[in-house]
């Protein structure tokens, strides 16, 4: 249940007393249901007093003349620090003959270490120290990322941009990473949950969308330690970075050491922005059949939106009535009321640079696949045909607004929001708007939300299941003709011959 | 390549010992540091609070650990502790109902309408189809009726509506424990609600939830292929001891749990003796007194008596060969004692010894030097820490590697450990990152509070969190062989294999799969 539910990845970083506007209120916040109890329950009477009040600090925020961004934050609780240098670009940015190369440059950079340092003395010298320097790669940045003692900065930072500046991408690392990656690749149908997720993105963004494709063995073993080296140069430049630290430092002192090793960096071109297609599913049935599980994995589809879309806050709002919490509609109806599922999640997903997916997704016994499915689809329906009530908005934003403070308890996730922001070109103050966002939304609003971005007919439904177990088969759903999913993967005949048993040495 | 130079080591070794002693000092520091910020008190009906100062933001984490899990489940009624669970956030004589008289009475024909349908349906002799779908009938009514009382799931709205972010449970099969976050000014609150689920838990929609948990126990086992391994894995290993089953429950005592029976665990195990709670961040020793007033109310209770079964020493190898349409496993477990085995640390050390990072010798071994697996671990207190656990290791071959590559290799690894002594390197290395890892833990309210509230019930003490490191301290090279040497034996291991096996046919399915 890690996707996106689009509100839950905010941090709220330039907020501090707005906040809690709503901190006067004397009076524990009691759902709908309850407030027609009467007499009242005595939980009803207990006080809330004005919370404390608030005011963290924010990043200090450095823009070097080169381009590259700092974000410090400060935290002397305990004797660490943990910082990152994130660079934009990543798996999506590369052709497709070479899915996979971002996952082997994440794991061969740290692991073939630098020109004078291999990855094995690393390893050594920084777990003597219980210190970390670790390399990622991601759908659209790559990171290099520290963690030490407050007396190992000089020294793990020096190796964290060692990395960065000088490394050395070694063949047999290299080759180490394939053997990791292929290794995922032959498993990736054992798990039904997996399938599900995979083919649902593959559904709504096409199998050959960045968003969506996967690396094969063929492209995987097509990466050459040259690739590797060709994208490194091509993205680590500092106007492309953005460098974040938190912990037990002295700003001005982090600064000046910043500044010495980033400082004489040459400018590089900017980073393209993201481009593409988004035509979303083709509506339809889509099965894929698993005959060695006795759950069924049920996901509806389709395109979501952005984080620039004004309409994200009431959307937000749509979402947390729809699937937020124990509350929403889908929870209580498919989970609590009808007990078909343990796992039932979904939402109008939003991302920062590209459209999200829109989900509704579940887990239930075979038998009970087509009455799952039509209680999903009954449940999408309904955010069009039945009216939100003023106690579903206001239940669903006093979620959203009382658990907002959690989105900044740390100084860790005051700086990773603040990071993200920046990554992505987000104004500094977007939390503080979502909030207030999310108060300003009406009834009206979901209403208009739902009929504008809530189209039935344009969802995807796929079933991962056991279909000798359905007994009502797929076809009472109405959904016109079923598209069995190939979910074949590509071997090499010599590797699939040595898998089935039938020829290992 | 993994030869290493004495100057190297020697090098090594020393920076290693000037680490450990900073993080010494810093041990030291935050105990005492702790010292002024926790506030325990035992209450007269014997639950203890734990109070911790963490004033970094105005909120605050809780963590409710019961000492009571699966292991702890009747025999016939695996899975209860777990169900249990599930039903303490279905709300309570206040929360949850729009009048809980009428619901009681509603709730007790429940019962006795599942009672007599259950009696019916278990009969083995004489089970007459019309009447039992009478009686199943009659159930459904009577479980429609009391339905109309029920305010669905308002145990969990409230807390939601009022903050709680992160709020769930688990149910191990040593314990249960519950924990959420809030703001600080809903501290009254949730020691309200946290105090009333405690003492006054209400079954309702009791064998809807029983659904649910079966869709839980679908999707964590039997459509898992490493779930159906686990399964048979520990079923295997053990004979005696409730460690065999599976926390979930079996499917069929899963299934026929009824909510009399989680009435009569909760009435035996969920005694305030036998909970600790840990609260931590915006809170302080003048919240203590209102804490005492909710948790204080909780009814006293006598404490269960410990478990009889230990289990016996085993006395050859077994094995569990699972042929699946799945790509090959391999798992190895060794019976050892438990948490309160002097050696405890011995296996902390073994286990950072083999798994942790990219320097343990598995990695090294198995997925960097021969290529032959992607993950290799070995891992101390399996699948329990409270009653006698195994210490495991588990290895995923590589694409064209088998699990019998796994277990030689593997093999290969004890042996080394059983005749040559671990290096100072690698022992100083694990007592570093202990240090450090317990360090790293004390950055957040609700690690903070999970490790006070076990500490305090696992030993009596929560600073025992802190000073379990002298014990890590102690740990020698000797030890390390003496016990690999007692505990890596053949006749103490069982081992379970997934092999690969094509899937059945489209149109042929296979007796024996999923069932």
């Amino acid at each position: 249940m890690k996707l996106n539910r689009c509100a839950s990845l905010f941090v709220a970083a330039l907020l501090c007393c707005s906040a809690f506007a709503r901190a006067q209120e004397s009076t524990v916040v009691v759902p709908p249901d309850a407030q027609k109890l009467q007499p009242p329950a005595p939980w009803m009477k207990i006080p809330v007093p004005p919370l404390h009040p608030f005011h963290p600090e924010q990043p200090i925020r450095i823009e070097l003349k080169n381009g590259l961004v700092i974000l410090l934050e400060p935290d002397h609780e305990l004797p660490f620090i943990n910082g990152s240098i994130n660079i934009r670009g990543g798996s999506r940015d590369v052709p497709a003959e070479k899915t996979g190369l971002i996952d082997l440059y994440g794991d061969a950079w740290r692991t073939s270490g630098t020109t004078t340092q291999n990855g094995d003395q690393l390893d050594d010298l920084l777990e003597a120290k219980a210190a970390k320097v670790e390399t990622n790669g991601d759908i659209d940045s790559t990171s290099v990322s520290w963690s030490c003692l407050t007396k190992d900065e000089d020294q793990v930072f020096g190796i964290a941009v060692d990395l960065l500046e000088h490394p050395a991408f070694s063949e047999q690392k290299l080759r180490l990473a394939q053997q990791q990656a292929i290794a995922g690749i032959v498993r990736r149908n054992d798990s039904a949950s997996e399938i599900a997720q995979r083919e649902a993105a593959i559904l709504v963004y096409g199998k050959d969308s960045p968003y969506a494709r996967q690396p094969e063995i063929a492209t995987v073993m097509s990466v050459t330690v040259d690739d590797l080296k060709a994208w490194h140069a091509k993205t680590v430049y500092p106007n492309n970075m953005i460098v974040a630290v938190e912990g037990d430092f002295d700003s001005q002192v982090m600064e000046k050491a910043l500044r010495a090793a980033f400082e004489s960096l040459p400018r590089g071109e900017a980073w393209p922005k993201p481009t593409g297609e988004f035509p979303g599913p083709k509506p339809g049935l889509y099965s894929v059949n698993k005959p060695d599980v006795d759950q069924s994995n049920i996901w509806i589809v389709g395109l979501g939106t952005e984080r620039r879309n004004p309409d994200y806050y009431a959307l937000a709002v749509m979402n947390e009535i729809f699937s937020g919490g124990f509350g929403s509609r889908l929870f209580q109806d498919v989970r609590t009321k009808q007990g078909l599922a343990y796992a039932v999640f979904g939402g109008y997903g939003a991302s920062y640079d590209h459209p999200g997916m829109f989900y509704t997704a579940a887990s239930t016994k075979s038998a009970s696949t087509v009455q799952a499915t039509k209680a999903m689809l009954e449940e999408i329906h309904e955010l069009k045909t039945r009216p939100f009530t003023a106690a579903e908005l206001a239940s669903a934003k006093d979620q959203l607004l009382n658990s907002f403070i959690f989105r900044y308890d740390s100084k860790e996730k005051i700086l990773a929001e603040a990071t993200e922001l920046e990554f992505y070109g987000y104004p500094a103050d977007f939390l503080a708007r979502y909030r207030a966002g999310i108060e300003a939304v009406t009834l009206a609003d979901l209403e208009r939300v739902a009929n504008k971005y809530v189209d039935p007919s344009k969802l995807a439904v796929l079933v991962v299941g056991n279909e000798s177990q359905y007994g009502t088969p797929l076809t009472a759903l109405n959904l016109g003709p079923e598209t069995p999913l190939d979910i074949t993967i590509p071997m090499p005949a010599a590797l699939r011959k040595q898998m089935s048993g039938q020829g290992a040495e | 390549m993994k030869t290493f130079s004495a100057m190297r080591m020697l090098a090594l070794a020393c920076c290693v010992a000037i680490a450990a002693h900073c993080f010494g000092q810093n041990v030291q520091q935050e105990l005492a540091n702790f010292e002024k910020r926790v506030t325990v008190k035992v209450l007269p009906n014997g639950l203890t609070l734990i109070v911790c100062e963490r004033p970094e933001a105005p909120v605050f984490s809780y963590f409710t650990i019961v000492d009571a899990g699966d292991a702890n489940d009747p025999s016939g009624e695996s899975g209860l502790a777990h169900m249990f669970e599930h039903l303490a956030f279905k709300g309570t004589k206040d929360i949850g109902t729009t009048d809980y008289a009428a619901e009681k009475v509603a709730l007790d024909k429940v019962e006795a309408a599942y009672a007599a349908y259950d009696t019916e349906y278990r009969k083995r002799v004489g089970q007459d189809p019309a009447k039992l779908k009478q009686l199943k009938a009659d159930f459904d009514a009577a479980e429609k009726a009391a339905n109309q009382y029920v305010i669905p799931n308002e145990f969990t709205e409230i807390a939601e509506a009022n903050g709680a972010s992160g709020l769930n449970a688990e149910t191990s099969l040593d314990a249960t424990q519950y924990f959420w976050s809030m703001p600080s000014n809903r501290l009254q609150l949730w020691a309200y609600m946290e105090s009333d689920r405690i003492a006054n838990p209400v079954p309702r929609q009791f064998y809807r939830e029983r659904s649910v948990v079966m869709e839980e126990r679908r999707m964590r086992i039997d459509s898992n292929p490493i779930g159906r391994m686990v399964e048979q894995f520990l079923a295997t290993a053990y004979v005696a001891h409730p460690y065999h089953r599976p926390g979930v429950g079996w499917e069929s005592e899963l299934s026929q749990i009824t909510a009399t029976e989680a009435e009569a665990f909760h009435k035996k195990y969920y005694v305030p003796a036998d909970i600790v709670i840990a609260v931590v961040g915006d809170v302080g020793p003048a919240d203590m007194p209102m804490l005492e007033k909710y948790f204080g109310a909780i009814p006293a209770g006598p404490k269960p008596e410990p478990m009889a079964t230990v289990e016996p020493p085993q006395m050859a190898e077994k094995s569990v060969i699972i042929k699946d349409p799945t790509q090959p496993l391999y798992l190895e477990g060794y019976h050892r004692p438990d948490y309160r085995d002097p050696d405890d640390a011995v296996y902390d050390a073994i286990q950072d010894i083999f798994s942790n990072g990219r320097t343990s010798r598995l990695y090294r071994s198995l997925v960097e030097q021969q290529q032959i697996a992607a993950v290799a671990e070995g891992f101390s207190g399996f699948p329990g820490t409270k009653y006698p656990g195994l210490f495991a290791f588990f290895a995923v071959p590589n694409a064209g590697h088998t699990p019998e590559e796994m277990r030689s290799a593997i093999h290969k690894e004890i042996d080394k450990l059983k005749t040559t002594d671990v290096t100072d390197a690698e022992l100083a290395m694990f007592k570093t990152r202990a240090r450090a890892d317990l360090l790293r833990g004390l950055g957040d309210n609700q690690g903070i509070a999970e490790q006070l509230a076990f500490y305090q019930l696992r030993y009596g003490d929560w600073r025992e969190l802190f000073n379990q490191l002298n014990k890590i301290d102690a740990v020698t090279k000797a030890d390390i062989r003496r016990v690999a040497n007692k505990v890596f034996v053949p006749s103490n291991r069982t081992y379970a294999m997934v092999e690969f096996q094509a899937p059945p046919k489209p149109q042929a399915p296979v007796a024996g799969g999923a069932q």
